[in-house]
C-alpha cells in the first residue's frame, strides 16, 4: 500500500498528464468499439483522435501531431458522418 | 462468449507486452530520437561529413529547410510524396464512384449564431492553413496538414450555409496544381538529370525563401488536397434535391 502512495506522490505534471489522457484513450476506444450506436462510435473515434494528438506533442513529434488533429479528429470524422447519414437515408426507403 | 475471448487474447497481449518488450525501452518521453536517427539530415548533408548547422547563418547546404521532416519527406523522398497524393486521388476517385448514386442530398438545418460566425472564422482558418503550407520548411506542418485545413474551412461553410456547394473550380485547381507537381519533377530532370531534384539555390537555412523547390511543391500540394479534400466532402453531400 505504502508503494502506491509513493507512485502517486511522485508523478510529476506531464506523469499525470499521460495517465490521465492514456486511460481516457482506452476507455473511448473501448466506447468505441461497443457502443449501441454508430454515431457514438464515430464521435468516441474522433476523440481518441484528438486524445492521441496530446501524445504526439509530448513525443516530439509536432508534423504528426498537427495532421492528425486536421485528418483524424476533423475530417474523417465528418466524412464517416456523412457517410452514416447517407446509410440512414437508404434504409428508411 | 465474444468479449471473453477477445479480453483472454488482450490479457496475454498486455502480458508479454509489459514482460518482455517494455524494459527494453528508454523511459518515457525522454528521449530524443532526432539524435540518433537523423543527425545527418540535420547537418544538411548526407555526403560529407557531420558540421553543425546554424539557424540564419548557414548557407549553401545541401538542402536549406529547418524542419528536418519537410526536408525528408519532400527532398530526398520527394517521389514518395508523389505516390501519397496518388493515393489519395485514388481514395477521391473511389468515394465520388460510390457516392455517385444520387440519393437525397444532406440538408442542415442554418443556425443563426454559426452563419455570421463563419465570416470572422473563415477567413482565419484560411489563413492558418496557409500559414501552416507557406511555413512549411520553417515550422511543423506541410501541404498535407495545410491542405487539410483548408478544407476543413470548407466543410464550415458547408455546415453554416445551406445552399453553399463546391464547384467544378476545385477539379481544375486539382488537376493544375496535380500537374504542377510532376512538371516541377520534369523540370529538375531537365536541368539535372533526376526526377524531382532541388534545382534552385536553397539560401540560407530559417528564411522563407530557402529550401530551394520545397515551398513551391508544398504550395501545389496544399492546393491539390484541399480541393480534392473539399471534392470529397461535397461528393459525400451532395444529390438530387429533396
Amino acid at each position: 500500500m505504502n508503494n502506491v502512495f509513493d507512485f502517486f506522490r511522485n508523478l510529476e505534471l506531464l506523469d499525470w498528464l499521460t495517465y490521465i489522457v492514456g486511460g481516457l484513450l482506452i476507455i473511448f476506444s473501448l466506447f468505441a468499439v461497443e457502443a449501441k450506436k454508430l454515431f457514438d462510435a464515430i464521435l468516441a473515434l474522433s476523440a481518441v483522435s484528438l486524445l492521441s494528438v496530446l501524445f504526439f506533442i509530448v513525443l516530439k513529434a509536432p508534423d504528426v501531431a498537427i495532421t492528425e488533429a486536421a485528418v483524424g479528429s476533423g475530417l474523417a470524422s465528418a466524412v464517416m458522418i456523412f457517410a452514416l447519414f447517407r446509410i440512414k437515408a437508404g434504409e428508411k426507403k | 462468449m465474444r468479449r471473453i475471448w477477445a479480453i483472454l487474447v488482450s490479457a496475454v497481449f498486455l502480458y508479454f507486452l509489459i514482460g518482455t518488450y517494455y524494459p527494453t525501452l528508454p523511459e518515457f518521453g525522454n528521449i530524443d530520437m532526432f539524435r540518433r536517427v537523423s543527425f545527418n539530415y540535420i547537418s544538411k548533408s548526407t555526403t560529407k561529413e557531420y558540421q553543425p548547422v546554424e539557424f540564419k547563418k548557414s548557407n549553401g547546404l545541401e538542402e536549406g529547410s529547418a524542419n528536418v521532416v519537410t526536408s525528408i519527406v519532400v527532398n530526398y523522398r520527394s517521389f514518395d510524396t508523389l505516390g501519397e497524393v496518388t493515393v489519395l486521388f485514388t481514395a477521391a476517385l473511389g468515394v465520388g464512384i460510390l457516392a455517385g448514386f444520387r440519393k437525397r442530398r444532406i440538408e442542415f438545418e442554418e443556425h443563426r449564431v454559426l452563419s455570421i460566425a463563419i465570416g470572422i472564422v473563415f477567413p482565419i482558418v484560411l489563413l492558418f492553413g496557409a500559414y501552416v503550407f507557406i511555413h512549411g520548411h520553417l515550422t511543423p506542418g506541410g501541404g498535407f496538414p495545410g491542405g487539410t485545413v483548408i478544407s476543413l474551412g470548407v466543410l464550415l461553410l458547408m455546415l453554416a450555409k445551406n445552399e453553399f456547394g463546391v464547384t467544378d473550380v476545385a477539379k481544375h485547381t486539382e488537376q493544375v496544381a496535380g500537374s504542377g507537381y510532376v512538371l516541377v519533377g520534369l523540370i529538375g530532370m531537365a536541368m539535372a538529370g533526376t526526377f524531382l531534384t532541388n534545382i534552385l539555390p536553397t539560401g540560407t537555412v530559417g528564411e522563407l525563401f530557402s529550401a530551394g523547390v520545397v515551398p513551391i511543391v508544398y504550395t501545389l500540394i496544399a492546393f491539390k488536397v484541399g480541393a480534392e479534400l473539399s471534392n470529397l466532402i461535397s461528393e459525400m453531400r451532395e444529390g438530387d434535391k429533396a
